[in-house]
C-alpha cells in the first residue's frame, strides 16, 4: 500500500508535469482569441476549484460561500490599485491575506456546524459580503469599480494587446494549486482531513488538532482562491459585486470538483477541462439568444453526472472504487 | 419614527412571515422526513408563480380560486421529481451529501432555462385580481389584503399539515419511514410510495405559496432564487427536521426582516435575517427546534 501510494505519486507529479509543458505550448497552436478565453477561464475554475477542493472535498467542510474570498481578491487588489496605486501583485498577496484571515475568523464559530447547517452559514456570509459590497459607497456601491489603463507590462499586471501572459498567469496559478494539494495529500494535515471527512466523531476526539487542521485548510483554500479573484478583476479590467462576488462563482468553483471527482487530486483539473468550455460554448452557440437552451442543456447534465457518477469522472479512471472515495 | 410606523411594519413582517413559513415548511417536511434538502425549491416556488399567472392569463381564473389547482398540480410534480431525481440521488453510497445538492441544484438550473425558453425573461404580474391592490385596516393598521390571506391560508396549511401528520394513518406512516425506513418495508409500507407522496406534499405547500404570492409579487423565471436562501435559513433558524420550527422560523425572520427595514435601507433589509441565523446557530448548531 505505502509503496504503490508513493508511486502513483511519482506518477501523478510526472503526469502534471507534461500536461503542464502541453498546455504550455498550447497557444503555438491556438491563435484564435476566442479560444484562448475559453483556455484561460478554464485554467482559473481549474485551479479555483482545486483551492476549494482542498476545504470542501479532502475536509469535508462543504463551502458553496467561498464567492466571498474570490470577491475579497478582487476588490482589495482594485481598492488599492485605484485608491492608492498599488501594484496588483502586492494586493494579490494582501486579498490572500486578508480572506485567510477572515477564513481563519469565521471557522471559530463555523466548524463547530455540521452538515446543513455550515452550507447555509456559507451562503449566508458570502451573501452578507456581496449585500455590503453592493452598499459601500467608497468601493463603488453596486457600480463597481472600473480599472484604469495604466500600461502594457507584467509590473502593473495589465494586457492590452494580447491574452497570452493572463494565459500563463492562469497556467500559473492552476498548477501552484495543484501542487499544494499534491504537497499537501501526503502531510499530517492531508491525513486529519481524511480522518474528520470519513469519521468526524473519532476525529472529533483527537481534539484541537483536527480544529487546527480544518483552519489550515479554511487558509490555504480561502488564499489561492482570492489570489484568483485578484487575477479575475485584472483580466476583466472591471468589478462589480455581482460580477465578482455573487453565488454563481461559489457554484462555479463547486461544480468542476464535483464533475471531476470530490477530494481528489485531478477531480477539479478533469472538470474543469470538460465543464468551462462546454459552458462557454452551449453559451455562445445556443445561448446567444438568452433563451435559456444552454440552462437546460447544462443543468441536464449537471443531474446526469452527479446520478451516475456519484464519485465524479476520475472513478472512471481509478481501478477500485474505494479509492475514489476518499483520493 | 412613530409607534404607528413600528407596530405597521411589524404587523407587515407578521404577515410576509407566515408566508416564509409556508415556503419553508415544505422544505422543512422533505428534510424530515428523508434528510434530503431540495435545492430547486425556489423554482417549485416560481412555477406556482407562473401556473397561477397562466390560469389568470387564459382562463381568468382567479389566483384565489385557482390555488388549490396550483397545489394539486405541484403536488404530482414533486412526487414526479422524486421518482426520476431523487430516488436515484439517495442510493449514491459515495458522496451521498453532494449528490443531492447537485442534482437537486442541476434541476433547479434547468428549470429556470425552461421558464426562460417558454416565459421569456419578462417580469410579469396578475393585472386586477380580486384581492389586488386591496387593504383593510385594523385599529389604524392598513393590512393588504392579499398579505392578509395568504397569511391566513397559511395558518389553515400549517394546521391541516399539523394534524394530518398526527392524526391519520397515511400521516403515521410518514413518521414510521422517517423513524425507520428498513422496519417499515416488514410491515408492508412501500417507502418509495411514501417518500413520493411526502415530495408531493412538500411541493403542495410551496405550490399554495407561490400561487398566493402571484398576486403581490413579479413573476420571472429567477424569482425563485430570491426566496430560496431565505427558505433555506428559515427552515435552519427553527432546526432542520422540525416542520414546527419552520413555522415558527418563518414567523421570526419576517420580523427580523420588518425591524431591520426600518433601520437599514431598503438594500439591506435581508442582513438582519441572515445575522439573526448566524447568531441563533451559533448559540445552537441545531437551530431552535432542532433535534438530537
Amino acid at each position: 500500500m505505502d509503496k504503490n501510494f508513493a508511486a502513483r505519486r511519482r506518477r501523478d507529479l510526472i503526469v502534471a508535469a507534461v500536461l503542464a509543458v502541453l498546455a504550455a505550448l498550447a497557444p503555438l497552436f491556438v491563435k484564435n482569441v476566442y479560444i484562448q478565453n475559453i483556455l484561460v477561464l478554464t485554467l482559473m475554475y481549474a485551479a479555483l476549484s482545486q483551492s476549494w477542493n482542498i476545504l470542501s472535498g479532502y475536509c469535508g467542510q462543504i463551502s458553496l460561500g467561498h464567492a466571498l474570498y474570490f470577491g475579497i481578491g478582487a476588490y482589495t487588489t482594485e481598492l488599492l490599485f485605484t485608491k492608492f496605486g498599488v501594484l496588483p501583485w502586492f494586493g494579490m498577496l494582501a486579498g490572500g491575506g486578508i480572506a485567510a484571515l477572515i477564513a481563519m475568523g469565521l471557522g471559530y464559530p463555523f466548524f463547530r456546524l455540521r452538515g446543513h447547517y455550515f452550507v447555509i452559514a456559507t451562503i449566508v456570509i458570502a451573501e452578507i459580503g456581496l449585500l455590503l459590497f453592493q452598499n459601500w459607497d467608497w468601493a463603488g456601491a453596486a457600480m463597481g469599480i472600473t480599472i484604469p489603463v495604466r500600461g502594457d507590462s507584467w509590473l502593473k499586471f495589465q494586457f492590452m494587446r494580447s491574452k497570452l501572459p493572463y494565459f500563463y498567469f492562469a497556467l500559473a496559478l492552476c498548477c501552484l494549486a495543484w501542487f499544494v494539494t499534491w504537497w499537501l495529500e501526503d502531510s499530517k494535515w492531508g491525513f486529519w482531513w481524511r480522518a474528520v471527512k470519513d469519521n468526524p466523531e473519532a476525529a472529533e476526539s483527537l481534539g484541537v488538532v483536527v480544529f487546527n487542521s480544518k483552519m489550515g485548510a479554511a487558509a490555504v483554500s480561502a488564499f489561492l482562491v482570492a489570489v484568483g479573484g485578484a487575477f479575475y478583476a485584472q483580466f476583466l479590467a472591471y468589478i462589480d459585486p455581482e460580477s465578482v462576488m455573487g453565488f454563481q462563482f461559489s457554484l462555479l468553483m463547486a461544480l468542476p470538483a464535483v464533475l471531476g471527482g470530490i477530494g481528489t487530486l485531478w477531480g477539479p483539473v478533469l472538470g474543469a477541462a470538460i465543464l468551462i468550455p462546454m459552458t462557454e460554448l452551449t453559451r455562445s452557440y445556443i445561448g446567444g439568444s438568452g433563451r435559456g437552451v444552454d440552462l437546460i442543456v447544462y443543468g441536464t447534465l449537471i443531474v446526469l453526472i452527479s446520478l451516475a457518477l456519484p464519485q465524479g469522472l476520475v472513478s472512471l479512471f481509478s481501478r477500485s472504487k474505494a479509492k475514489g472515495a476518499t483520493r | 419614527m412613530t409607534v404607528e410606523t413600528i407596530v405597521q411594519s411589524l404587523a407587515s413582517g407578521l404577515l410576509m412571515g407566515l408566508l416564509y413559513g409556508l415556503i419553508a415548511v415544505g422544505l422543512a417536511l422533505i428534510f424530515g422526513l428523508m434528510d434530503v434538502t431540495n435545492f430547486a425549491h425556489g423554482e417549485f416556488l416560481m412555477i406556482a408563480m407562473y401556473a397561477s399567472f397562466f390560469l389568470f392569463t387564459f382562463f381568468a381564473i382567479d389566483p384565489l380560486l385557482s390555488a388549490p389547482l396550483v397545489a394539486a398540480a405541484l403536488f404530482v410534480f414533486g412526487a414526479i421529481v422524486y421518482l426520476l431525481i431523487v430516488r436515484f440521488a439517495m442510493r449514491a453510497k459515495a458522496n451521498a451529501g453532494m449528490v443531492q445538492i447537485f442534482s437537486t441544484f442541476g434541476l433547479a438550473i434547468v428549470m429556470r432555462g425552461l421558464a426562460q425558453l417558454f416565459f421569456t425573461p419578462d417580469y410579469r404580474s396578475i393585472p386586477q385580481s380580486w384581492l389586488g391592490g386591496k387593504t383593510v385596516s385594523i385599529a389604524g393598521i392598513f393590512l393588504p389584503e392579499p398579505q392578509l390571506v395568504g397569511a391566513l391560508v397559511s395558518i389553515a396549511a400549517f394546521v391541516g399539515l399539523y394534524f394530518f401528520i398526527h392524526r391519520t394513518d397515511f400521516g403515521r406512516a410518514l413518521e414510521a419511514t422517517r423513524e425507520d425506513p428498513g422496519a417499515v418495508a416488514l410491515v408492508g409500507i412501500d417507502k418509495n410510495r411514501v417518500f413520493a407522496f411526502g415530495w408531493g406534499l412538500g411541493a403542495a405547500l410551496v405550490g399554495l405559496a407561490g400561487a398566493i404570492m402571484a398576486v403581490f409579487f413579479y413573476i420571472y423565471p429567477d424569482v425563485g432564487a430570491s426566496f430560496a436562501l431565505i427558505a433555506y435559513v428559515t427552515v435552519a433558524l427553527g432546526g432542520f427536521g422540525s416542520v414546527f420550527g419552520a413555522f415558527a422560523g418563518g414567523i421570526i425572520v419576517g420580523l427580523v426582516e420588518a425591524v431591520t427595514a426600518l433601520m437599514l435601507p431598503p438594500s439591506l433589509k435581508s442582513v438582519g435575517i441572515y445575522a439573526v441565523y448566524l447568531l441563533v446557530v451559533f448559540i445552537r448548531p441545531r437551530g431552535l427546534f432542532g433535534s438530537m
